[in-house]
């Protein structure tokens, strides 16, 4: 029967350069393992520093055209992998439902197959159901993919983003250099080993948790997973993660606390009872944020709802690293499409 | 049926002479459950391609599903699925809704149907959810000499899910439907059978739970019979794991220890017949994101492979749960017959040991979707005799 695993030994030229993870696509977190990981977080880096110049741009995949094929609303998503390639010098298309044929029973082969057919290196698929990019790969012949969120299951991207915030906010407070760049080559040492991170919030139905806890886990950091049992999904098996009830017991363990947003619509699915009684049982008041210790990063991916999962001025408290992931996820986007598209043009010119 | 035995010793001029050496002559299978999509969806299959995949199958009738668009559930469209059925290449009877429409809120005319020789009637592509209904549609039909059947999934608690729920759902986040989806009307039905006393037939079983409460039904007295499919006897929820559509199917694929419930059911009697739940969609259609594609796979010209390769059951039993046991459940009296002189010549010739490789491009189905593309079956039809008539030579359709 058919493999799960999206990783494909490719010999097309569109691999990364020398020394890179030869990935065809960027499906899942698992992917890439911890190397893989370790990787991208290390080009990032030097994004980072491209991000900062005057002009933040770099010829890498100039010729390059990327679609942004977004299916679902995002616009924070699709802007900041746009931004990403236009600092890499890639032509950049925007394909949006709701200006396309789609809507007008075109099938998703049919608009994938269109646009592969203009001559394009990579795409950017976001769809609100579980799978699509898979499907999409799966109809392509040249062009690489990358999962920019679908359904309830991946967001790759975001999870990378989320542990480069992580690595370089713990490493820079520890005085250190970056935790990535001091890694073992060799695998041995992981950038979050020992590093106790809870997960707060609507697992069920999140891509951003279940790419979070591969990501994560892959980087050596125990996660414990926060929420009431209807919105855990139904089964755990196979996850490598602790569960718990009682934020109360966890905050003060915990060294990143990361909130999901809940969505109004869960209300009607007998899920929760009411937005208030799950603030009052599992949001980040003020008064459990005391619990935290005094040094643990408070992150979330976006957007919040003030008041539900996380009181407003602990948001304002928080929203330092907040801000801080948003300007990462160009950077971690560059260093994903670089990977994937560039042809080893030298990063400095 | 002029003669039977291993000899024969004179042949008219001009008969046809088929060769099954090495194979076995079987009474024609017989498929409980069957969607030939007309009236509404010629464009996935129509009475004359499915019944040509059903002869090339080793069938020689099929119970045609009454979710057509129209829904068979008035004497007028009856007659005109058999109508459609009268030069199909096997025998075509039609199953009959049990509620107009198949909305699940007034009975359809049962006698009416009866009345044209529909023996078997059902909703399927859904429960009847109102226990109350079932109950009457049960009470209703004791006097008729038929057979009500059941699609068993509570709607409420299967409702949004698109494969199993459990271990691969959650990983793959893709909304589930619980095994006791199905169980909960299962449960409900037999409570409803031993009230009403009239026999019920549990259409494609696919967990464990199912077949253990049939197994104590069926210890009990309860006039109850079942069916399970090729697919729920072979895959598991695992091979979604790749989001590929051909493998969403309703009921969804289930986990291993489901598989093996299936076929220990299927061994020891509990589950009667094997049935395909043959149910063609467009290609367009399955390449749909997989919570917006249509649930089914085909199966009628993969059914007895699948069984001879995947059950560890001598090939009589096999034959058994394809022939005869299904015959007796539609009330099929011309099929599933010992071979014998004066016997209507319904025969499937079976070579039990080729072994050949699924390739659904070559099938007579209008539609694709089968799971089992690309792998290696052992034992296929030679040839399909209908009434006498050979409408399969050689793997070959003849007309
Ligand atoms: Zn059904």
């Amino acid at each position: 029967m058919r493999s799960a695993t999206s990783l494909r030994q490719s010999s097309a030229p569109n691999v990364a350069g020398p020394g890179h993870t030869p990935l065809r696509h960027l499906l899942s977190v698992s992917d890439l393992g911890a190397d893989g990981i370790e990787e991208i977080l290390r080009v990032t880096d030097t994004f980072v520093e491209v991000s900062g110049r005057a002009i933040p741009k770099v010829p890498a995949l100039r010729g390059k055209t990327v679609v942004s094929l977004f299916f679902e609303d995002s616009t924070r998503t699709r802007l900041s992998f746009e931004t990403a390639a236009r600092r890499l010098s890639a032509d950049v298309m925007t394909f949006s439902v709701s200006g396309s044929s789609v809507g007008k029973g075109e099938s998703l082969r049919d608009t994938v197959e269109t646009i592969e057919a203009m001559g394009i290196d990579g795409v950017v698929v976001r769809h609100g159901g579980s799978g699509v990019p898979w499907q999409v790969a799966g109809w392509l012949h040249q062009a690489a993919v990358i999962n920019g969120g679908d359904g309830s299951h991946e967001h790759p991207t975001q999870a990378l983003l989320d542990c480069y915030t992580i690595t370089r906010t713990l490493s820079a407070r520890a005085g250190a250099r970056p935790t990535g760049l001091a890694a073992d080559p060799t695998g041995r040492g992981r950038s979050l080993d020992g590093v106790r991170i809870g997960i707060v919030g609507d697992i069920r139905h999140s891509r951003v948790a279940r790419s979070d806890v591969l990501a994560f886990t892959a980087l050596g950091a125990q996660v414990v997973l926060v929420a009431p049992p209807t919105l855990l999904p139904p089964s755990l098996v196979g996850w490598p993660v602790q569960v718990s009830h009682d934020i109360e017991a966890v905050l003060p363990t915990l060294d990143v606390v990361y909130l999901l947003r809940l969505q109004q619509e869960r209300m009607h699915e007998a899920l929760l009872p009411s937005l208030r009684e799950y603030t009052a049982t599992y949001g980040l008041t003020r008064d459990r944020a005391r619990l935290l210790s005094e040094d643990a990063l408070i992150m979330h991916p976006g957007p919040v709802n003030r008041g539900v999962e996380i009181a407003a001025e602990v948001a304002d408290q928080a929203s330092s690293v907040i801000t801080r992931q948003v300007a990462n996820g160009v950077a971690v986007r560059m260093a994903v499409l670089y990977l994937l598209l560039g042809s080893g043009v030298d990063l400095a010119a | 049926m002029v003669s039977a035995g291993n000899r024969v010793e004179s042949t008219p001029a001009g008969t046809v002479v088929l060769d099954a050496g090495g194979c076995l002559v079987a009474p024609g299978l017989v498929d409980l459950h069957t969607h030939l999509r007309e009236p509404g969806r010629e464009e996935t299959e129509t009475v004359e391609t499915g019944s040509r995949s059903a002869a090339l199958g080793g069938y020689t009738a099929v119970v045609a599903m009454p979710n057509t668009d129209p829904a068979i559930d008035s004497a007028a469209t009856v007659r005109q699925v058999l109508d459609l059925g009268r030069d199909a290449l096997c025998d075509v009877a039609v199953a009959g809704a049990i509620t107009i429409g198949r909305a699940g809120t007034r009975l359809a005319p049962l006698a009416e149907m009866a009345a044209l020789g529909v023996k078997l009637f059902t909703d399927d592509g859904s429960g009847v959810q109102d226990a109350r209904l079932m109950r009457r549609a049960l009470e209703y039909a004791s006097s008729l000499g038929v057979t009500l059947a059941q699609h068993c999934e509570d709607s409420s608690l299967a409702a949004g899910g698109h494969m199993h729920e459990g271990e691969w759902s959650s990983r793959l986040g893709i909304p589930g439907q619980p095994a006791e989806a199905e169980e909960l009307m299962v449960m409900r039905d037999l409570a409803l059978c031993r009230l009403t006393g009239t026999p019920v037939h549990f259409l494609h079983l696919s967990t464990a739970g199912s077949i253990a409460m049939l197994r104590g039904a069926k210890a009990s007295g309860l006039p109850v019979t079942a069916e399970a499919t090729p697919h729920h006897l072979s895959l598991t929820d695992e091979c979604v794991a790749g989001y590929d559509t051909v493998y969403k199917v309703n009921p969804p694929l289930r986990t291993e220890a489901d598989v093996a419930a299936v076929r220990a059911g299927l061994a020891d009697g509990t589950i009667d017949a094997i049935a395909t739940d043959h149910a063609p969609h467009s290609q367009e259609s399955k390449e749909a994101p997989f919570d917006q594609a249509p649930p089914g796979m085909i199966g009628l010209e993969t059914a007895l492979a699948v069984a001879l390769t995947e059950l560890d059951l001598p090939v009589e039993r096999v034959v058994a749960l394809l022939s005869w046991q299904p015959a007796a459940i539609a009330g099929l009296s011309e099929h599933g017959l010992s071979i014998t002189a004066g016997a209507p010549a319904n025969l499937c010739i079976i070579d039990p040991e080729i072994e050949w490789t699924v390739d659904p491009s070559r099938m007579a189905s209008r539609s694709r979707n089968s799971p089992f593309a690309g792998r290696t079956l052992r034992g296929r039809v030679r040839h399909t005799v209908l009434a006498g008539e050979p409408v399969v030579v050689n793997g070959q359709a003849q007309r």
